[in-house]
């Protein structure tokens, strides 16, 4: 958990990750864009795992790479040390990605096919070692000792070095990505998505070893995730998105004991608990209809169109965060005059 | 929900469905039996690879061949054993009798025909006195039925027009058409939103209850067993290792598989300290060469060294509707003759050699 004085390690203010569309001719339409992050806003501090959850197509996986700077933003800042990446020179970001790495959901999609365990653990570090950005230069030897010790570190056998992603299974292949992203010792972790393709029994391990990581190391993880077990699991503090917007943001216990926004509700009446007498028992929001499209601009609630408990205002007034609790933020209409909205502390 | 003397529409017996590959056989799956009853919902649970949807494709006798084959074991449907039925009778069977849901809505939908087309089809296709006329009047029916607002315009759309959940929901109407007494779904909402999921769910459930539908449910997810299903079976590496009721397996899972698979998934609905998960160590088994005797010894927190490594569990029934496939629940008279004859077979291995 976070101390109030400590500063935060990213502030994210106001992130616009759109998307220009292309035409049926192949030109750009004038003036469409999807606008997969749409606004979003949130302080994430030393050594806590900051949970993003939503379904799909909400904008977390974009939130996640705009803050590496993978997808340029459109708009907003993403603070880290004092600098602005959305604004910072080459250099600068080089310096920056040292330590902000990211894990990636498809551990057979992000590993080169034609690289062995060896050469991917040990690219980051023999790229920034031929960059002089490494504390000290490091000689071919010590960084063959940090790739076995990552090896290690993240439960593979170090004679598997010379091994090809092919011959791992997995949840393998995860902890694979997982020794690349910890070999620059960075500060902060991306992991979007890094369980999801991985079965139960798996993922469970992987989920252990990221939380011994954090606990040794003292990283900070932003997790991403569609299952909201798993992010009440890992996470400190929770941010729910719909539609590129955060729709309530909290501490993760108060968020799932204690939701306030329709749609957290209806997301948590939705996911199915492994217990029969629990499933018998509860009663479910069923939301109709679907996610609709994100290209068009919104002057009213994002959630609207689906919404069990609209009102009138809703239809055309986006509604601003408001104050519930503390550290619990929630942005419905149905909280004005029950409480305060919420000042961004900048 | 089962009634007590309801009929049964689906026996298995020792199915064994094997794929020849390069690397060598692969058992994908390997001697089971279960049933289903009428209005009955069976889960099959298990990893991937674990065989389930294998287990489907062969009841459906879809099975690509070559590689795979069916070499053994009686799938009795209705009372007749559809392993031995010509193609031709089993076409009519398939769809009529028995139907299925894919995985991936996206793909099991042609993107060239309009919905209409693909559902005028198929109930042609089964009842041949069936007008264009009337089919289409049904479609329309059997679209409102899953709930498709403005079914009547919406039927002659092309699939890309419909989102995900919404060409769930067709591809169930599809299967639903024929009346089927038999529904095969085969992960229905892996491919969704937890949202969309609990509507699809929430569908296939009424048509269970209202029609009297049997259904089978494949997945992986717990959560999504514990909620709509009566029975379990668990799968592992092509065997089931445990099947009961579905409150009997969350209450007290029998098998060290089972009960890894259940701990193993963090909770949310538990308050409190979030402690270490339980993880079942190792990987997944590799299938072409599966360890010796029981395929989970090598990964099980309860093995008992010299024996589940070199006998092959029993089956024992815990209770009259818990089965479990474990030397936990052997008995020692049981142990003492398999390790013997397992003394013996190695001697005489030794000998030839």
């Amino acid at each position: 958990m976070s101390d109030d004085n400590k500063k935060p390690v990213l502030q994210i203010r106001d992130l616009q990750v759109h998307f220009p569309i292309k035409a049926s001719g192949g030109g750009r339409k004038k003036g469409a864009v999807i606008r997969a992050v749409d606004g979003v806003s949130f302080d994430v501090m030393p050594g806590e795992t900051l949970g993003i959850v939503g379904e799909s197509g909400c904008g977390k996986s974009t939130t996640a790479r705009a803050i590496a700077q993978l997808n340029k933003p459109t708009g907003g800042k993403v603070l880290f040390q004092g600098i602005d990446l959305c604004q910072a020179s080459k250099s600068e970001l080089l310096k920056a990605r040292q330590n902000i790495q990211m894990i990636f959901q498809d551990p057979y999609a992000s590993l080169d096919p034609r690289m062995t365990v060896r050469s991917i653990i040990a690219e980051p570090l023999i790229i920034y070692n031929k960059r002089n950005l490494l504390p000290q230069k490091m000689t071919s030897i010590e960084i063959e000792t940090r790739v076995e010790e990552l090896m290690e570190r993240v439960g593979l056998n170090k004679a598997f070095k010379n091994r090809y992603p092919h011959e791992f299974s997995g949840g393998q292949r995860q902890r694979i990505g997982i020794a690349r992203a910890l070999a620059l010792n960075p500060e902060v972790i991306l992991a979007d998505e890094p369980v999801s393709a991985l079965d139960v029994s798996i993922q469970a391990q992987i989920l252990n070893l990221l939380r011994e990581l954090q606990k040794e190391l003292g990283l900070t993880f932003l997790f991403i995730a569609h299952d909201l077990a798993v992010i009440q699991y890992i996470s400190d503090k929770v941010c729910v998105m719909y539609l590129g917007k955060i729709v309530e943001k909290s501490e993760s216990e108060e968020l799932y004991h204690n939701p306030v926004h329709p749609y957290t509700r209806a997301l948590l009446s939705a996911a199915p608990i492994p217990d029969p007498e629990v499933e018998q028992k509860r009663q479910r929001i069923i939301l109709t209809g679907d996610v609709p499209s994100p290209d068009k601009k919104h002057v009213g609630c994002y959630f609207y169109d689906r919404c069990p408990v609209r009102m009138e205002k809703c239809g055309n007034n986006i509604p601003p965060m408001f104050n519930v609790g503390p550290h619990h933020q929630c942005a419905c209409w149905l909280q004005e005059g029950k409480a305060e909205i919420a000042t961004e502390e900048n | 929900m089962i009634e007590k003397d309801a009929k049964l529409i689906l026996d298995v017996h020792g199915l064994q469905t094997y794929f020849k590959t390069d690397a060598g056989i692969v058992k994908a799956v390997d001697g089971i039996d279960f049933s289903v009853h009428e209005g009955e919902t069976l889960g099959i649970v298990g990893e991937s690879g674990c065989g389930k949807s294998v287990t489907n494709l062969s009841v459906m006798r879809l099975v690509q061949s070559p590689p795979g084959k069916i070499v053994g074991g009686e799938v009795f449907f209705e009372g007749d054993d559809i392993l031995k039925v010509s193609e031709a009778e089993m076409r009519n069977i398939r769809g009529n009798k028995i139907s299925m849901i894919f995985q991936d809505p996206m793909t099991s939908l042609n993107p060239f025909l309009r919905i209409s087309t693909q559902m005028i089809e198929t109930i042609r296709l089964h009842e041949t006195n069936v007008t264009k006329q009337e089919a289409l009047a049904r479609s329309i029916q059997l679209l409102k039925n899953v709930g498709i607002p403005g079914a009547e315009e919406r039927i002659f759309c092309y699939p890309h027009q419909f989102s995900g959940g919404m060409r769930q929901r067709v591809m169930i109407a599809m299967a639903l058409s024929c009346n089927a007494k038999l529904l095969i779904a085969d992960e229905p909402t892996t491919a969704l939103d937890v949202t969309i999921q609990a509507q699809i769910l929430e569908l296939i459930q009424k048509v269970n209850h209202e029609m009297k539908t049997a259904v089978i449910l494949i997945t992986h997810d717990l959560g999504v067993v514990a909620g709509m299903c009566d029975n379990v079976c668990v799968m592992y590496a092509g065997k089931i290792v445990e099947k009961a009721p579905t409150d009997k397996i969350y209450k007290f899972p029998a098998h060290p598989y089972t009960e890894g698979l259940i701990m193993s998934v963090p909770r949310m609905d538990i308050k409190g300290e979030k402690g270490k998960l339980f993880s079942i160590e190792g990987q997944p088994p590799n299938v072409i060469d599966l360890p010796e005797c029981c395929a989970f010894h090598p990964r099980c927190h309860k093995a008992m060294q010299g024996l589940c490594n070199r006998c092959y569990p029993p089956t024992v029934m815990l209770d009259d509707d818990h089965e479990v496939t474990c030397w936990l629940y052997g008995d020692e008279k049981q142990k003492k003759v398999a390790m013997a004859r397992a003394d013996e077979r190695e001697k005489s291995e030794e000998v030839s050699k």
